[in-house]
């Protein structure tokens, strides 16, 4: 792996943005008595959950905790904080005005040198719009105008100032490329390539052939630097003269983030609606090495479940959208369950969308609904796994988040009833141990700086 | 799971759209009928349907040679109105080939500096083929408004709109629900015709089509002789809707219809509840997104998921649409109901604000939107609660006819069905 410290190379995965989140200290919270689904797959009727220092340190039958502060969830349900793989917030900010443009660089159809995380403003209030509905991590992704975006960066869904306050500590940057129309559609109106599928897959062809060659560049200029740095000790033993060093090649920020995708230290998130065009990202996946982590929106990806499966690339998709373009004219409501069928089939809910990222929920739950009708056995801690662990792996974060497994960070909501209903409501959400979120009080969560002091928002007149 | 009404499956799939065959008697026996009346949901009721009409509602109906549907208890409800959307007349959204419900504009028919036109009929367009229609009828839609969209910025006045009745008829409209639709707020401002350009369009638009505003050659006109004769009926008492979101705005279209004779429906309405008590006391309705909480526009500061429930006890009429993509997912006006319920409206009056009142609003009111005698038999019954997100439609009936559940969507479902090729 390049880009670890020590190398001679620019660190093509490093973060000089480093976070700075860190979490409230966190007393010790028991929740009895809840049904609860694990994400990991088990459902614990009746069951408490503990967590202390962050951590969830069991799901079981009468637990016990001196001192710990004992919720009643007699009738409510807990599942792990549910996670957004595909979320816009911040960079695409409310209210939608020309100055919170942040999410399509569309000046050029390769921007992989941007970042996401640099346009994202702290006090959109879809975040904590999001948070209401039980939302603890969410990607923000740039968006599909490019053929290859940028970089995406998941962020703790936590008030804060500064992005970098948000950041989740240890989780991989995200890279979006996207398929289709939209980048022909943007660059053909410009008079320039792609205008056609056939110039998109040139585009992404030519980029990471770019980044072959720059990786190339760099690691041969590593061997002459290694070189060079064995002769001069050897000559500074003999008193000589020392030679020119070898000159490291120039600086590329796109090809950084290529090379970042190809050595695994980067999640490729590629926005694909038809089957066709995911069958040929897997291709170019396999033509220059790197993985997919999971196609998003892939309104056709029920034509592939087998194939995504046997990749084993998630599927990031609504349970309903369908119809503003041509390449999602060929939606049907089964898509999730259908992707989730197979033996490895990794299914999750996505939003890309500030009203549905606060109903995660309510989508996963349609989705399961329109699988049993169509004959698959969902129960709902398979489902929640939509919504939770599998987000979490196409993150690279499933070590840390997304079921309540002993050991993972305390991401909990308490839900008034089944989630998997439209008159559930999240009562209480934690972050790592944090009450974050209390439907009982909801003042106790801040709201943006940008609602203060606004008489229509109940401000001041 | 036994499925209520697999006997019928056959008879069913002979059926093809359009239908103009007879309807045939219909007794719908043992379900849990809401009613959308005063008579609130009856249990182990019976619906009885002739001639396209709903007979009667009650216990231990009988009808000879009438098509049994046994319900086993399931609930029954007056068919969804799916919100204001431009079902059949678009098919894809971003192929303008496809999309047709917009007036022309640029045109110089017209002084205008956009383009006035009331005369614009959304319905010419509408295409009963459109597979977006089959695609929200299985899902309980039975009616909508097919509204006329505008041009941010260059159409204040958009053109009228009609309830279609989505059994795939030709003759879909419904003539009594013809509707003007006007644009306002900052959408057309973002376009460069700011809020006080388009109250004065709009005043002067009023002008032009009353008999002492007669023009003279020579004249500036914002209006075509078309456009003047269609708005000057809507100024005779007609419906115009209005698609705005601001209190100051709709404080303007309060005393823009008072002062030109025009008789108000706010659509969108994010901050209607500031206004609802006088609201209320004019008898003007609001039809609303539930989902909408967030000031995706300055318009929209303060916009709730309480809004429903503060409206309807503020005594508004209520009905629901999705703004998002209320055409291709007007289906969705059903979990729009289920959020306002879990968001404090009560579950009959959000179920009113998706039959009974949006009929109401539109002037279908006594035939449309209830189960009751006399009333159009567009119905559904359903696997479970209508407003719950885990429910299905298992039938759905219009004009007492029995439409296929199969739509394009569930075609591609069948086809790539796993394990089912």
């Amino acid at each position: 792996m390049t880009g670890t410290a020590g190398a001679a190379d620019p660190g093509f995965a490093a973060d000089p943005y480093p976070s700075t989140y860190r979490p409230a200290p966190a007393s010790p919270v028991l929740i009895r008595n809840a049904n609860v689904l694990d994400g990991a797959g088990g459902r614990h009727d009746g069951a408490d959950v503990l967590m202390r220092d962050g951590k969830i340190v069991a799901v079981g039958q009468n637990l016990a905790a001196d001192g710990a502060t004992v919720v009643d969830a007699q009738g409510r349900w807990v599942t792990p904080g549910l996670i957004d793989v595909h979320s816009h917030l911040g960079v695409y900010a409310s209210p939608g005005v020309e100055a919170h443009q942040d999410g399509n660089e569309a000046t050029d159809p390769v921007t992989a040198g941007v970042w996401a995380e640099h346009g994202v403003w702290p006090q959109d209030p879809g975040f904590a719009t999001a948070l209401a509905g039980g939302i603890t991590t969410l990607q923000i992704l740039p968006g599909s105008a490019n053929l290859i975006g940028g970089r995406g960066v998941t962020l703790r869904n936590a008030h804060a100032t500064t992005m970098q306050a948000m950041k989740f500590p240890g989780a991989p940057h995200g890279l979006k490329m996207a398929c289709g129309e939209n980048p022909k559609r943007v660059y053909g109106a410009k008079g320039r390539a792609p205008s056609t599928r056939m110039g998109n897959v040139a585009g992404y062809r030519q980029a990471f052939s770019d980044a072959q060659d720059y990786r190339g560049q760099w690691q041969k200029y590593e061997r002459e630097l290694a070189d060079y740095e064995s002769q001069q000790s050897g000559k500074r033993k003999k008193g000589d003269d020392t030679d020119a060093p070898p000159k490291p090649p120039k600086r590329d920020l796109r090809l950084d983030t290529l090379v970042a995708a190809m050595d695994g230290d980067i999640q490729v998130h590629v926005h694909c609606y038809r089957a066709d065009e995911m069958a040929i990202m897997l291709d170019l996946a396999r033509e220059f090495d790197f993985k997919v982590a999971a196609f998003h929106h892939g309104v056709e990806a029920y034509k592939i479940a087998d194939r995504l499966a046997e990749e084993g690339v998630c599927g990031a998709l609504w349970a309903d959208w369908w119809g503003f373009k041509l390449e999602a004219y060929d939606a049907i409501s089964e898509n999730l369950a259908f992707v989730d069928a197979p033996a490895k089939g990794c299914a999750i809910v996505h939003s890309d969308s500030e009203e549905g990222i606060q109903r995660l929920n309510q989508e996963a739950a349609k989705a399961m609904a329109r699988g049993r009708r169509a004959g698959l056995d969902i129960p709902p801690e398979r489902a929640i796994r939509w919504i939770t662990s599998n987000p979490a792996r196409s993150l690279g974060i499933d070590g840390k988040v997304g079921t309540l497994e002993p050991g993972r960070l305390a991401d909990v909501v308490i839900w008034s009833r089944n989630p998997f209903s439209v008159y559930a409501q999240a009562d209480r959400v934690y972050i790592e141990g944090v009450l974050m979120y209390d439907r009982a009080a909801p003042a106790s969560t801040p709201a943006s700086d940008f609602l203060l002091g606004q008489p229509a928002a109940g401000g001041a007149r | 799971m036994k499925h209520p009404i697999l006997g019928m499956a056959a008879w069913l799939l002979s059926l093809s759209l359009p239908v103009p065959a007879p309807a045939q008697d219909l007794l719908i026996r043992n379900a849990t009928v809401h009613t959308v009346t005063e008579r609130g949901t009856l249990e182990g009721t019976d619906v009885l349907v002739r001639n396209g009409r709903i007979a009667s509602v009650g216990r231990g109906l009988a009808a000879a040679g009438a098509t049994v549907i046994d319900a086993q208890g399931r609930p029954l409800t007056p068919g969804l109105f799916g919100g204001i959307t431009a079902l059949g007349t678009i098919e894809v959204s971003l192929e303008p080939s496809t999309v047709d419900n917009s007036p022309p504009h640029g045109s110089d028919a017209t002084d205008s500096p956009g383009d006035l036109r009331p005369e614009f009929e959304a319905m010419l367009a509408y295409n009963p083929d459109s597979a977006v229609i089959g695609v929200n009828r299985v899902e309980g839609v039975t009616f909508a408004m097919v509204a006329p969209s505008g041009t941010p910025g260059a159409t204040v006045i958009a053109g009228q709109g009609e309830v279609a009745r989505l059994d795939g008829r030709a003759d879909a409209a419904l003539p009594a629900s013809r509707t003007l639709f006007v644009d306002l707020g900052s959408q057309s401002s973002a376009a460069g015709v700011g809020r006080a350009a388009q109250f004065m369009l709009l005043d002067q638009a009023a002008r032009e089509a009353k008999p002492a505003g007669a023009m003279r050659d020579g004249d500036f006109r914002l209006l075509t002789p078309g456009g003047r004769e269609t708005l000057a009926r809507y100024l005779g008492g007609g419906r115009i809707a209005f698609n705005v979101h601001r209190a100051s705005d709709i404080r303007q279209v309060l005393a823009w219809s008072a002062r030109h004779g025009a008789k108000p429906v706010i659509v969108g309405g994010a901050q209607a509840p500031q206004l609802a008590s006088q609201l209320a006391a004019a008898g003007v309705p609001v039809i609303l997104d539930p989902f909408v909480n967030l000031p995706d526009s300055f318009d929209k500061l303060g916009a709730s998921l309480e809004s429903a429930a503060q409206l309807q006890k503020a005594g508004v009429s209520i009905a629901f649409t999705y703004l998002n993509d209320g055409t291709h997912n007007a289906r969705k006006v059903r979990q729009a109901a289920g959020v306002a319920v879990a968001n404090g409206l009560s579950w009959d009056a959000a179920l009113a604000a998706i039959t009974a009142t949006p009929a109401e609003i539109f002037g279908l009111g006594k035939e449309y939107g209830r189960v009751a005698p006399g009333y159009a038999a567009d119905l559904v019954l359903w696997s479970g609660d209508p407003l719950e997100v885990t429910t299905v439609a298992e039938q759905v009936w219009i004009a007492g006819r029995p439409q296929p559940m199969r739509s394009r969507q569930t075609e591609l479902r069948d086809r790539y069905r796993p394990g089912g090729r």
